[in-house]
């Protein structure tokens, strides 16, 4: 019986955190589905009809959609890149002995402690000077460097950890240096492979400094740039209904890889923090 | 013995050793001399003026706000957030039927971790339309509950602008650190516990002299993080607050502060000095917030 009202008390407290978390989201979606006329009147108030047309035009009009395949491009293009990168770089650094090994690891590996801000300067002027300023390419190399320190940290402990023994078959059958990490090592290393793969693809999916610095054609914005700058023009147009459909557009696909994935998705991005 | 080791290795570092050189090294290292420099970016040469720019920080009552800012927030965000990540994670674990976690704890984990999936720049227009005095949420939320005397413009009132950018910051971070927290806890011996509460030990005996100690290292770890996360805040400024980085300073950060003096005034030796300062910031208080909560490890086996 004491447990049971103890339980009951717990609930309360933990039901009080889950309803603050989802309250803003709940209150976004309701507010996409209104007319700004409703919104300005209460923030309490349901739509009279819901105004899917706030949605499209937020799509088509403010181009959400735009933002949206600029951003899968390049986090897309860097993800492929840090992933083949970082895992090749994880592999040499981890399984081979030579000359300059634990020095070269070291330097990447400090990468992780220094603050972005600190390179902002110079990075926009040798982004600049390569006459990569605004371009996909530009940000898919500057994304995929900064992601490099912590894949190579991650992945590296994680080829240390493999048995020895299966690379050694592959070599006495002949196969090649190359041929026994794409073949033999990278798949067994799939696990690590999809915890820093999603860790990366997060970190890379809310990047806001980086592309704020390095990406100013309007055309070429990212979602999180897009938004932010959306969100300055729409208040002097007023088009509330219209940012708060970008917003929940912008959310979307992340909820729905966060259902699908859910389990998988807590336990990479954790698994990075342990590290 | 394996012939082509060094071909293949220098065929596989060659490309990321390249890309990490050219776009991370040599901006990190150039920022260090910038900072000695007067570089306005135009001018082919940049003038050596020594420690000048260091000199000028401390004068720069802009800058000074800016790192009462961040201290604030350095003192706030980590407390605040471990604090409740560590009683909801509690929670968690030690309730239910025999101390085995409490039923639907695996739901409210996939809630409460969702906000640390929303990136900045969502957070900070959300929060801006939550914050709006008019018609915004919590303006709404306060007058539906009777509190209507609280309501104020949260965001253009200096007194309340920096603790509502906090709020927003433990709010997206407290659910990644109850995830932590739980699974670290979970993984404290069931007998154990058990041992404790025939002793007698009550709920709060027992998550202070079993529970905390045995994941002191997590805790270690979510101090880190939250004051490397506590030092940048700029997004959530730049994208929330009026000004941005008001009213009157009241929001300004070191990030906005560095931005605005590169990338507004020009003033890019100005601006490396405040990344070096930073970067220094940075350090020294890793290395202290890991010296001042090492303790004795503590062995299960």
């Amino acid at each position: 019986m004491r447990t049971r009202i103890a339980d009951g008390a717990l609930h309360l407290v933990l039901a009080a955190w889950a309803a603050l978390v989802t309250l803003p989201l709940a209150w976004a979606v309701v507010s996409s589905l209104k007319t700004d006329a409703e919104i300005f009147a209460s923030p309490w108030s349901l739509p009279a009809e819901p105004q899917w047309d706030n949605w499209i035009r937020a799509w088509r009009e403010a181009g959400i959609g735009r933002y949206l395949l600029n951003t899968l491009i390049v986090v897309g293009g860097a993800l492929a890149l840090v992933m083949l990168l970082g895992a090749v770089c994880a592999y040499c650094l981890a399984r081979y002995d030579f000359p300059g090994n634990r020095l070269v690891y070291h330097l990447l590996v400090a990468g992780m402690l220094f603050p972005v801000f600190l390179a902002l300067v110079p990075l926009f002027f040798v982004v600049d000077q390569l006459g990569m300023l605004g371009t996909y390419h530009g940000l898919i190399l500057v994304y995929a460097a900064y992601a490099l320190p912590f894949t190579v940290f991650f992945l590296h402990a994680f080829f240390r950890s493999l048995p020895a023994a299966t690379a050694e078959a592959a070599f006495i059958d002949g196969c090649s240096h190359a041929g026994v990490f794409f073949r033999v090592m990278l798949p067994m290393a799939r696990p690590g492979m999809v915890s820093v793969g999603i860790f990366n693809f997060l970190g890379l999916w809310n990047q806001y400094l980086l592309p704020l610095v390095l990406n100013p054609d309007p055309d070429r914005y990212v979602l999180a740039q897009g938004l932010a700058a959306l969100a300055v023009s729409q208040g002097y147009r007023s088009d509330f209904s219209g940012l708060f459909a970008g917003l929940i557009i912008a959310i979307l696909p992340v909820l729905l890889a966060y259902v699908l994935f859910q389990r998988q998705i807590r336990a990479g991005l954790t698994a990075g923090a342990v590290r | 013995m394996r012939h082509g080791k060094y071909r293949f290795l220098i065929g596989a570092l060659a490309p990321p050793l390249l890309l990490y050189g050219v776009f991370v090294v040599s901006p990190y290292a150039q920022a260090f001399y910038l900072a000695l420099t007067d570089w306005d970016g135009l001018s082919a040469e940049a003038r050596l003026v020594g420690l000048a720019n260091f000199t000028d920080l401390w004068g720069d009552p802009l800058f000074l706000a800016a790192l009462r800012n961040n201290a604030f927030l350095l003192l706030a965000v980590p407390t605040a957030t471990i604090a409740l990540a560590l009683f909801f994670a509690a929670c968690l674990t030690l309730g239910g039927r025999r101390r085995r976690g409490v039923r639907g704890s695996g739901l409210y984990r996939i809630v409460y971790f969702f906000p640390q999936l929303l990136s900045v720049a969502i957070l900070g227009v959300l929060f801006q339309f939550v914050y709006t005095p008019g018609n915004g949420l919590l303006n709404g939320l306060l007058d539906a509950v009777g509190l209507d005397a609280l309501q104020r413009s949260w965001l253009a009132d200096p007194a309340t602008a920096l603790p509502a950018v906090t709020a927003v910051m433990v709010w997206s971070a407290v659910g990644f650190y109850v995830v932590l927290f739980t699974a670290a806890m979970e993984s404290v011996p069931a007998d154990i516990v058990e041992a404790a509460v025939l002793d007698g030990a009550g709920n709060l005996t027992v998550f202070r002299r079993i529970t905390l100690p045995l994941v002191w290292d997590s805790v270690q770890v979510a101090y880190v993080y939250l004051g490397i996360l506590a030092l940048d805040g700029f997004a959530l400024v730049q994208i929330m607050t009026v000004g941005p980085g008001g009213p009157d300073n009241a929001t300004e950060v070191i990030g906005l502060t560095l931005y605005r003096a590169a990338f507004t005034y020009g003033e890019f030796g100005y601006a490396s000095a405040m990344g070096v300062t930073l970067f220094f910031i940075t350090l020294t208080l890793t290395a202290l917030a890991l010296r001042a909560t090492k303790r004795e490890r503590v062995e299960l086996a």
